[in-house]
């Protein structure tokens, strides 16, 4: 083993920590998730930061995996879209939602849309139409025109404040 | 919460909202290689030469493979096969992949690239549509005498002459731009060399059929070696044909060599560059009006970029050409439509497909002739629209559907009040920085493929013993919801639960060829295919359990998720298609409460029927008693488009079997400071015969019309030499959701009796003709007509 290996950073994964050797801190958020955990709810759109689809959360804020090397977020706590469900597989509001408004279609921008839309919901409880949709710009969708993924945020705000 | 939606089913919608649905780059296969593009820096070039001599010594690196290598045919194609899967001897444009680097690892493969030695002899390339045509340009396929890729036209009456005799002449001309289908999943394909020999083959890509001639055609062997799966795909809108079908057949190449798994997951910048586009249009049109209003001649030329490579242009064309004036009927129409080949990337299918660009001039030139003739633009449509039993400008007669081209421009007109709120607008003059402006287009769209190909369909309905069921169909899921929506049209006409039925993960091996999931044919030909095998496994179920049911075969219904005998309190309709009555039915936001699951199997079965034997069985029941017959509850049912015809010397004909007659309307301002146009509202109108699904069909209007807006205003592929400039969406600007005002839409369902379901079609109707009410609009704001897409608007002109 190289000496550089045993130095260890650590991070936390959808509730779970993981030990990153040293070797593996220049790697992407991005790939790290999807390559070495298999968490391939996360998607790689573009890999210029454009397009949100590689949306996870960053200490409950909304970060692009594909921007961030994992020595950026070491000792953070990262949740990705696997990390949303409840223990006993139940749907967070917001991805009931999505689902009750029609707001999937392809469904590739989905994951980054719904950790995009839990960080406002959790920032600001009930956002107007044009609030969600200013949000919602870190994001492109290219099926679905926008108008249902706002009607989802708008139920899931409303659903979560009952 | 009163305004709360019923569930809008969708049968991976739980998948996709957890992460779980597995897209083609998120498969693992154990052993799997990796493999990588090899591009050159020509547009034009000859003498090629490839030496990947160190690339095959780096480190991981597998195999590098060129076209000297292919078993096969190089060169493949949907129409000619003319589009090289690896370059051989030439260049003809600068996104021809020239060699496939396949390693252990994606880096290693990536590593590799820079040591791939690629030497050509450099040629002028050909980047303008009309001078390939000029004697003395070089040719791009050197196959062909000609740069000339299609020419269509329509000669109907006598155009010229006519012209001559119109008081009011109009002359005309637009263009459109280079534009990228932007799906948000790059092209991805794994294929996975099976025990038994055949290939296996997941991919991003729209046409599964399309991909496994392809793939087959690279491999040199039959169809039956290779079988295509479709993964979850992020997304085609037409665009997942050619290029990724390509991109399977390479990956499917290295696994055979290397008889391992292979994985090839394309970046955004190799998407960019080497997908297809929309086909840039250059139009001209020459309408002659009389004093009464009405179009009497029109004299149309048009020409698109087809890059070097065919593609589906032909087609794209043909619709242009079959749609050349929009919804108006015209006695005397000359038109040319020509594609030519240039060295430009390549162009093909586009939802739209030839219409977009059409309906960009048509619906200009409507508010045009209307505001020289002093009429509304309203008046001018209602004047020249295609009317119940008259005749297109191909010559077919209207008579088989309802032609609803004025209720629908009607019902969106009103919605928006837009005679109130014409006279608002600015034309230019304004107190403040805002200049306002209202818009409308209307368009009508051929149906399914037309004359342009084969279409036929089939389904296969297998019921199982336990009474579940299994559907499979020759239609596939891009995205759009197409196996939610041919589930719930079987849950439709078995009277079953939705839940009952599971959509089959089918391949190119179970199911025969359907035809491509293009054209807005899904649900209009997957769906008549379901019906026929609906009615069929009803048959057999009927015939052999009627006795059990007391009744005649024909007397059984299948209703209320039970299969049931006559009885006095069930209305005789039941069982059958009803069709809802002729509505129209705003449904934005507040129309949330009105979608959702519609299905007569929602109601709940009669207590106590059945278990006197004789009433009514559940579907257990039912299923078992045809398992103790020795009887398969299974069919397999078929539906072929009605014929559709075609001259093309003349360009008349019976063109498409159904149209969908659109409305939109839009509201806007433009900033005179920065020119910036900012949309306020629109409404959207479409009868698409039957909504099999209100919810899936406002989503397919929502995500039209952004598509659409990105036309009007923000989309651009900049070229340079024939180099796609900065190919990633950083530069190419798709709309965001603040760019995406809140859209009506208004569902109208005239049922089609022609099509098995009543539906016709909603993905690229909704698409084609925003674009047109955006600058209709916009001229209504500013006072200038702006010809060119994008519109970009300089601020120094708005004075």
């Amino acid at each position: 083993m190289k000496k550089s290996d045993m130095k260890t950073s650590e991070i936390t994964v959808n509730g779970k920590p993981r030990m990153l050797k040293e070797s593996m801190l220049d790697m992407r958020l991005l790939d790290y998730l999807r390559e070495v955990l298999l968490l391939t709810g996360t998607k790689n759109g573009c890999g210029t930061g454009v397009c949100g689809a590689c949306t996870v959360l960053v200490d409950g804020a909304p970060r692009r995996s594909c921007m961030i090397s994992l020595k950026d977020v070491a000792g953070r706590q990262i949740t990705s879209i696997e990390g949303l469900e409840s223990d006993d597989g139940s749907l967070h509001p917001v991805q009931q939602a999505f689902l009750d408004a029609g707001a999937v279609q392809c469904g590739f921008c989905t994951p980054g849309m719904v950790l995009t839309a839990v960080a406002l919901l959790n920032r600001n409880p009930s956002p107007g139409r044009e609030e969600i949709r200013r949000a919602m710009n870190a994001n492109l969708c290219r099926c679905t025109g926008y108008q249902q993924i706002v009607d989802a945020v708008e139920l899931a705000a409303a659903r979560m404040a009952e | 919460m009163s305004h709360l939606p019923q569930p809008a089913f969708r049968n991976d919608g739980h998948a996709k909202v957890t992460g779980r649905a597995r897209y083609t780059d998120d498969l693992h296969f154990i052993n799997m290689a990796h493999a990588v593009p090899v591009y050159s820096d020509y547009v034009r070039a000859e003498n090629l030469k490839i030496d990947p001599g160190k690339a095959m010594e780096a480190p991981g690196v597998l195999k590098v493979l060129t076209a000297e290598d292919v078993p096969g045919q190089v060169c493949f194609g949907q129409i000619e096969p003319d589009y090289p899967m690896f370059a051989e001897g030439s260049i003809r444009c600068n996104g021809d992949v020239v060699a496939l680097i396949v390693a252990e690892s994606r880096q290693e493969a990536l590593d590799a690239v820079p040591l791939v030695e690629v030497t050509a002899d450099p040629l002028p390339a050909v980047l303008d549509p009309e001078e390939a045509l000029r004697p003395g340009s070089p040719l791009v396929r050197a196959m062909k005498d000609s740069n000339l890729m299609n020419h269509h036209r329509v000669r109907r009456g006598d155009a010229e002459a006519e012209l001559q005799r119109c008081p009011l002449v109009l002359d005309e001309q637009f263009s459109t731009q280079w534009i990228e289908h932007a799906y948000m999943e790059p092209e991805s394909a794994v294929c996975v060399p099976r025990h038994d020999g055949v290939m296996e083959v997941y991919g991003s890509m729209q046409h599964p059929f399309s991909t496994r001639r392809f793939v087959a055609a690279l491999l040199g062997e039959p169809l039956s070696n290779i079988e295509v799966y479709q993964p979850p795909m992020g997304g085609g809108f037409g665009g997942k044909d050619d290029t990724a079908a390509i991109v399977c057949a390479r990956a499917a190449l290295a696994a055979r060599y290397l008889r391992r798994p292979v994985k090839l997951t394309y970046t955004r910048e190799w998407s960019i560059r080497e997908s297809y586009k929309r086909h840039p249009y250059r139009m001209r049109y020459r309408v002659g009006l009389g004093e009464d209003g009405r179009v009497r001649a029109v004299k149309v030329s048009m020409i698109s970029d087809g890059g070097p490579y065919l593609s589906v242009s032909p087609w794209v064309n043909w619709r242009s050409t079959a749609q050349c004036f929009g919804p108006y009927s015209v006695d005397h129409v000359h038109t040319d439509v020509l594609c030519t080949a240039t060295n430009n990337p390549v162009t093909g299918a586009m939802r739209g497909f030839g219409a977009p660009q059409v309906n960009f001039a048509v619906e200009q030139i409507a508010d045009i002739a209307a505001e020289k003739l002093g009429i509304s633009p309203l008046e001018f449509r209602r004047l020249n629209m295609v009317r119940q039993d008259g005749e297109t400008i191909t010559g077919q007669v209207l008579n088989t559907h309802t032609v609803s081209m004025e209720q629908v421009m009607e019902a969106a007109a009103a919605e928006i009040r837009f005679e109130e709120k014409l006279p608002r607008c600015s034309r230019g003059r304004s107190d403040t920085d805002e200049l306002y402006g209202i818009g409308l287009a209307i368009s009508y769209r051929g149906a399914s493929l037309g004359a342009e190909g084969m279409d036929f369909c089939s389904a296969v309905v297998n019921c199982q013993f336990d009474g579940s069921i299994l559907l499979e169909t020759g239609i596939h899921e891009n995205g759009q919801g197409s196996e939610t929506v041919m589930m719930l049209i079987l849950a439709e006409e078995l009277g079953v639960d939705c839940r009952r039925i599971r959509y089959t993960r089918s391949s190119t091996s179970t199911i025969p060829d359907g035809g491509t999931t293009v054209a807005t044919r899904g649900t209009i030909m997957g769906g008549g295919a379901v019906k026929a095998a609906a009615e069929q496994i009803k048959r057999t179920i009927a015939e052999n359990l009627c006795e059990v049911l007391n009744c005649r075969p024909e007397e059984v219904i299948f209703r209320g998720d039970r299969i049931r005998g006559p009885e006095k309190t069930m209305p005789d309709t039941a069982g059958r298609m009803n069709f809802r009555p002729t509505q129209a039915r705003p449904a934005g936001r507040a129309g949330l409460k009105a979608v959702g699951l519609e299905k007569p199997g929602s109601e709940k079965p009669v207590q106590g029927a059945g278990e006197s034997g004789a009433d009514s069985l559940s579907w257990e029941e039912a299923m078992k008693q045809m398992y103790d017959r020795r009887v398969y509850p299974y069919a397999f049912g078929t539906f072929r488009a009605p014929d559709v015809s075609w001259d093309d010397a003349t360009g008349q004909g019976d063109s498409y079997f159904t149209y969908v007659y659109s409305c939109q309307a839009v509201e806007l301002t433009v900033s005179r400071s920065t020119g910036t146009v900012r949309l306020r509202k629109i409404v959207a109108a479409h009868d698409i015969g039957r909504a099999i699904n209100r919810t899936m069909v406002l989503g397919q209007m929502y995500g039209g019309i952004a598509q659409g807006i990105g036309m009007a205003l923000t989309e651009e592929l900049k070229l340079s030499d024939g180099r796609i400039l900065q190919p990633d969406l950083n530069h190419y600007r798709i709309p965001r959701a603040s760019e995406v005002p809140e859209i009506s839409g208004i569902i109208i369902e005239n049922p089609d009796p022609q099509s098995p379901t009543g539906a016709k079609g909603i993905g690229e109707p909704a698409m084609e003709l925003i674009a047109s009410a955006i600058a209709n609009a916009v001229y209504n704001a500013t006072g200038i007509r702006y010809r060119t897409l994008p519109i970009n608007i300089d601020p120094e002109e708005l004075g």
